[in-house]
């Protein structure tokens, strides 16, 4: 974390002059020099990092240099339909993925099988705006089912704007979605799958089928559940990779959230809003690892005991 | 036609891209309830196939193409996949070699226990939890009770082989299929495993099937023994009689070659001959001037070690220490001490084998030896002069040549990507040992003679030889160095028996010839007994005892040495010797 | 020479499963074809879509040649500024194809080298550059490469942006690759390290450096190449993802994501061409490079047929 905060900061402090982005081309030298001595550009280097860092944990973002606002508050207001978005693709993934995977290692072949393979082989090499694309030109040009950009109806509870109460707002959600879980399926069912295999092939497979056990018993109880460990690490990189992709699907989609944020202040060189971008970011990650831990702990007794016993 | 089991004519057939592989072929074989047969043969034999086809598992694309399996009177190859898989478990069961990787590690003994019991009968849970309690105690694990909850990882390697031992037996099979499965165990837990299927085999009237590829084993408990070589019968019968007295060719071949404990042999009769590792025209190949008279020339010219005074090697309070990572912080885990105070010599010509079952700590006195570790207190002398320890040893260090070492496994041995040419020639580039380009194409040649291989592998690579073969390149290229001194670490302890007894004798030439000295490491007494002069015993990074061979294996004096020698299933009893 | 060709057809496990797959040898004529097709697209083109003499912006819109208004001058068409949207497609396959080979080869060399070292070493060197590695790979590649180019656009004056945007691109899409090699060469190195043949190899006193490279790197390609194609493919979607954002390559050399992006404005309009057609020349070229490696993991693990 430390780490992110540093690059973050170095974003921040080095990269451009923020003044001259700031005011324009005809402000004079001295009021450029008294902006600067205001925003403390001016202090050593180390008493601006404490700085930079005290503000992040107070949750004072600072400024974006194009829209002049609060940055803590445009996150906010695009934060809800990121989650909402994210949330809704990584369930589609799993729900789909999980089972299409353990189908797939069992049956090695048969019409069904290949063609889940095939189909997920295209599935990885279709970049997410292509497929994003494809269903705005079919569900929304050609057959004009599902609305095709923004958010569509929200309902506001708090400052939380959610889609899920409306239908309309939830069929506005479906597209982008599908659109970004698509990619996310397709890795969950492929690893689902080599796993499977591998665990498979195991000798305590061999010896419970010795053994007489059932082969239903043996395909979840003992060979599903081996080959979560590895499946959940995964998933856990996986919501990462929603998050990442937001950015496409709401760039395809006009969908306002927290990746459309990001985008625009790249292309803008908007460097405090990418530096809180790229902290937030990372604080995610921290969680999502710190519970994918937790949860290795909960499922492999090896991990459990090792760490009782140091 | 056996009562139990009765296999008559099975053959079983795999296809592959080269054409129809036989693995098994016309076997014939029979079975009595208690009894305990035993299928020994070397790698590739096609013992486990038997067992796999028995069992009905034989992995695809493998078929049974001709003959039968009859248990209890019913024929099985026939049988639907369901129904074969009603038998299984509740007549036949399997168990495999290593503890390890048997048991689901997720899941407790308790949960596996239950689950296998429950599957077969119409117990609940709590009848069938005491039935599994009671199952481990019959096998010898202690706290029966209390252990239930644990998990595989928590017991010990002999400890979960009888948990294994339980889970097979739960379901009151009449036959139970052991895959090697002792070969993963240390000496004195391998006894008691033995000792174990011995007992059940006679309470419980459960015939076993025991597959392995150690006679030492087959000589302990079994009551008869067919013999497979390349998936057909050579020879069966009562165990007594087979061993003691073989009737064919390959079985008397076999029963030579097996190291004796009792004492020591020149060489091994190597009555069978060695099968021709290339086709014949290659084998006519030869480089200019090369020869294995030219090979002895040459290494004997770098053999300047006279009788001196004084041991070659000589090592004084070595102590080794490993510490293992912390977690979480930097800094020093716990301490492993791997070696402690040991002192040894070796004198000039002489052999001094290192006797140590796994975790005594002798590989890591090999590599204290050649610098790969660093002892953390003692000395060793060279020669007479002391030696760098560890990375204070410079690269270019004359002992660096003068020190080589044969390693245990053929199959890493060698760098597979690069031609034996290569592999054989790197020390002499690196050493300059010869003029030029032609001499160290003529000295590869020479050696490779020299160790029984054609000169023509020299163009080969790794993979295209069998372990044997490999050991014999890989002892070329520790000769080729013209060492000194030679430390070989368990070299044969991957091979058949039939090659082990190639090698070994292969060594005792070589040392003859060159005047080597050797530190032989091997945990098998029996290979330790024809190799050494000198021996000494390791324990949990301790010298046990330090004697000359003779004395040693007549009368050992420490009582770690005798348990030893006890526990390791000869063949005397059988021969009578 | 039959019985050479027959004996390797048998031994080479490669060339054989090769020749026995034909989606395999499907795959790889694609892939040859459309690496032939963009590296030679200067001679095969029509037209040079870069020259901005070469289009006429009254030619734009014209649909594909066999629809009526079509012109057999443009056999698919032309984009919004006139541009024969063919060439425009064999160009922007191999600017595609060209950053793609570039990052990917940038971040195996990078990966690989620290990768073979933090296994070989262990230690210290083996914490710091995993611990890169871990923070790095907590981000996501996309979220690198927009990163490292966003930060770049920052620092370089405005005047050299085009002409060092190309090697912007490659040094971000190379930059979020590099951790995988990194990472497997690592784990192969580890393994590799504890083997015999390298033990041997430190007895007699070689230089590791020698080591590293003449013993222990050919026997870690295996997975690497695997790795290599799976991350062609990736490189490949990331460069057609920038460029599509719109922060990828410049403007005036389009990509096939930039065309795509074109294309996605007058979807509506129903000039479906534009957008059609360059992403089904992206999905085919991305699914015969996924195919191919594929195929290196099958090779590399036989349990998987």
């Amino acid at each position: 974390m430390l780490a992110v905060s540093l690059l973050a900061f170095a974003l921040f402090r080095f990269v451009g002059d923020p003044v001259a982005v700031m005011v324009g081309q005809e402000t004079s030298i001295e009021d450029q020099e008294r902006l600067r001595e205001q925003l403390g550009l001016n202090d050593p280097v180390i008493a601006q990092y404490t700085r930079f860092l005290g503000n992040l944990v107070t949750g004072d973002f600072g400024y974006s240099y194009r829209t002049r606002q609060p940055i803590g508050q445009m996150i906010l207001n695009r934060m809800p339909a990121t989650v909402e978005l994210g949330f809704v693709s990584l369930l589609i993934s799993l729900l789909v993925g999980i089972p299409a995977g353990i189908y797939t290692a069992l049956r090695n072949d048969g019409v069904i099988a290949n063609t889940i393979l095939i189909t997920t082989l295209i599935g990885i090499s279709i970049p997410t705006f292509v497929i994003g694309i494809f269903l705005i030109y079919v569900f929304g040009v050609q057959l004009g089912w599902l609305p095709t950009f923004g958010r569509g109806d929200v309902v506001e509870i708090g400052w939380w704007k959610t889609n899920f109460l409306t239908l309309g707002g939830l069929r506005a959600l479906i597209l982008p979605a599908i659109t970004l879980g698509v990619y996310q399926l397709t890795l969950t069912m492929r690893l689902v799958r080599s796993e499977m295999q591998d665990v498979m092939n195991t000798d305590f497979i061999k010896f419970a089928i010795a053994r007489g056990i059932d082969y239903r018993t043996v395909h979840y109880k003992h060979a599903l559940r081996n080959s979560m460990v590895p499946v959940i690490t995964i998933i856990g990189l996986q919501f990462g990779g929603v998050i990442a992709f937001s950015i496409v699907t709401e760039s395809v989609f006009q969908w306002p959230g927290m990746g459309l944020l990001f985008l625009d202040s790249i292309r803008f060189v908007d460097i405090p809003v990418m530096s809180v971008y790229l902290v937030l970011i990372a604080l995610i990650f921290v969680i999502i690892n710190l519970i994918v831990d937790i949860l290795y702990f909960v499922i492999d007794p090896r991990v459990r005991l090792k760490a009782e016993a140091s | 036609m056996g009562a139990l089991l009765g296999v008559t004519d099975l053959t079983v057939h795999y296809p592959t891209r080269f054409g129809i592989f036989t693995a098994i072929d016309g076997i014939n074989l029979s079975l009595e309830p208690g009894q305990i047969h035993g299928l020994v043969g070397e790698s590739g034999a096609g013992k486990s196939t038997i067992g796999a086809a028995i069992i009905g598992l034989i992995p695809s694309p493998g078929y049974i193409s001709r003959g039968d399996i009859k248990l209890l009177g019913q024929s099985l190859p026939g049988l639907s996949q369901k129904a074969y898989h009603k038998l299984r478990g509740a007549k036949i069961s399997m168990i495999f070699q290593d503890p390890q990787t048997s048991l689901n590690p997720l899941l407790t003994i308790e949960d596996q226990l239950v689950e296998t019991i429950r599957q077969h009968s119409d117990d609940n849970y709590q009848k069938a939890r005491d039935k599994a309690v009671a199952l481990l105690e019959e096998t010898g694990i202690e706290n029966a009770e209390s252990r239930m909850g644990e998990y595989p990882h928590q017991f010990s390697g002999g400890m979960r082989q009888r948990v294994v031992i339980a889970l097979a037996l739960c379901t009151d099979p009449d036959l139970i299929i052991a895959d090697e499965p002792t070969t993963a165990l240390d000496v004195a837990i391998q006894a008691q495993i033995l000792d174990l299927i011995r007992r059940l085999a006679h309470d419980r009237g459960v015939g076993f099937l025991l597959i392995t590829h150690d006679i030492g084993v087959i000589a302990e408990i079994t009551d008869s023994v067919s013999v497979l070589r390349g998936g057909k019968l050579m020879e069966e019968g009562k165990t007594a009689q087979v061993l003691g007295h073989p009737r064919h060719d390959y079985t008397k071949a076999l029963m030579a070659a097996v190291p004796r404990l009792e004492e020591k042999l020149d060489r091994f009769a190597n009555i069978l001959g060695d099968e021709p590792s290339l086709p014949t025209p290659e084998l006519l190949w030869k480089v200019d001037g090369a020869s294995d008279q030219f090979a002895t020339e040459w290494l004997l010219q770098g053999n300047r070690h006279t009788a001196s005074e004084g041991p070659v090697l000589s090592v004084r309070d070595l102590d080794v220490t490993f510490y293992t990572d912390r977690q979480f912080s930097l800094g020093k885990g716990n301490a492993v001490r791997a070696l402690q105070g040991i002192s040894l010599d070796v004198h000039p010509g002489q052999v001094l084998g290192v006797i140590g079952e796994s975790g005594s700590g002798k590989s890591t006195l090999a590599k204290a030896i050649v610098g790969l570790v660093r002892p953390s207190a003692g000395r060793i002398e060279f020669n007479g002069s002391e030696l760098p320890l560890g990375r204070e040893r410079a690269r270019t260090h004359p002992s660096r040549r003068k020190i080589q070492m044969v390693f245990q496994d053929p199959y890493s041995s060698l760098n597979n990507r690069r031609k034996i040419e290569d592999i054989i020639g790197e020390p002499i580039r690196f050493f300059d040992l010869a003029r030029d380009k032609r001499e160290q194409r003529r000295i590869v040649a020479s050696v490779l003679d020299l160790v029984g291989m054609p000169q023509r592998a020299m163009l080969k690579f790794p993979h295209q030889f069998s372990g044997g073969q490999r050991q014999r390149i890989a002892i070329a290229r520790a000769l080729v160095a013209r060492p000194e001194f030679l430390i070989c670490d368990e070299p044969t302890s991957a091979l058949d028996v039939s090659i082990q007894a190639q090698i070994l004798n292969l060594l005792k030439d070589l040392q003859a010839q060159f005047g080597l000295s050797i530190l032989f490491i091997s945990h098998n007494l029996a290979v330790v007994r024809q190799m050494s002069d000198q021996v000494v015993v390791l324990k949990s990074g301790r010298l046990m005892e330090s004697d000359n061979s003779d004395d040693f294996f007549a009368r050992p004096s420490d009582a770690y040495s005798r348990r030893l020698l006890a526990e390791t299933p000869s063949l005397d009893l059988l021969l009578g010797t | 020479m039959l019985t050479w060709w027959r004996r390797i057809r048998l031994e080479n496990e490669l060339i054989y499963l090769f020749l026995r797959s034909p989606v395999a040898q499907v795959a790889a004529a694609i892939a040859t074809l459309s690496v032939l097709g963009a590296l030679f697209a200067p001679l095969v083109a029509p037209t040079n879509p870069y020259d901005l003499a070469s289009f006429d912006i009254l030619d734009s819109f014209v649909p594909p040649a066999w629809v009526d208004q079509g012109d057999p001058r443009f056999l698919i068409g032309t984009d919004d500024q006139g541009r024969d949207l063919l060439s425009s497609i064999l160009y922007g396959a191999r600017l595609s194809l060209l950053v793609g080979l570039s990052s990917v080869a940038f971040a195996a060399i990078l990966g690989t080298g620290l990768g073979l070292a933090a296994g070989y070493f262990g230690g210290r060197l083996d914490t710091i550059v995993m611990r890169i590695a871990d923070v790095q790979l907590s981000l996501p590649a996309i979220l690198t490469a927009l990163l490292v180019d966003g930060v770049a656009r920052g620092i370089l004056p405005r005047e050299q942006h085009d002409d060092l945007l190309l090697v912007v691109l490659t040094v971000a899409i190379g930059l979020s690759l590099w951790v995988n090699f990194a990472r497997t060469a690592r784990a192969s190195t580890f393994v590799e390290r504890n083997k015999e043949y390298v033990q041997a190899a430190e007895i007699m006193g070689l230089h590791p450096l020698r080591i590293m490279a003449v013993a222990i790197l050919p026997n870690i390609l295996g997975p690497l190449m695997v790795i290599g194609t799976v991350d062609l493919a990736v490189a490949i979607l990331l460069e057609a993802t920038l460029s599509f954002l719109g922060v990828g390559v410049p403007p005036n050399q389009p990509s096939l994501g930039t065309l795509i992006r074109i294309g996605t404005e007058y979807i509506f309009s129903g000039e479906w061409w534009i957008v059609i057609f360059p992403s089904m020349t992206l999905i085919v070229m991305i699914v015969s490079v996924n195919i191919l490696g594929d195929f290196f993991r099958a090779v590399l693990n036989p349990r998987l047929r």
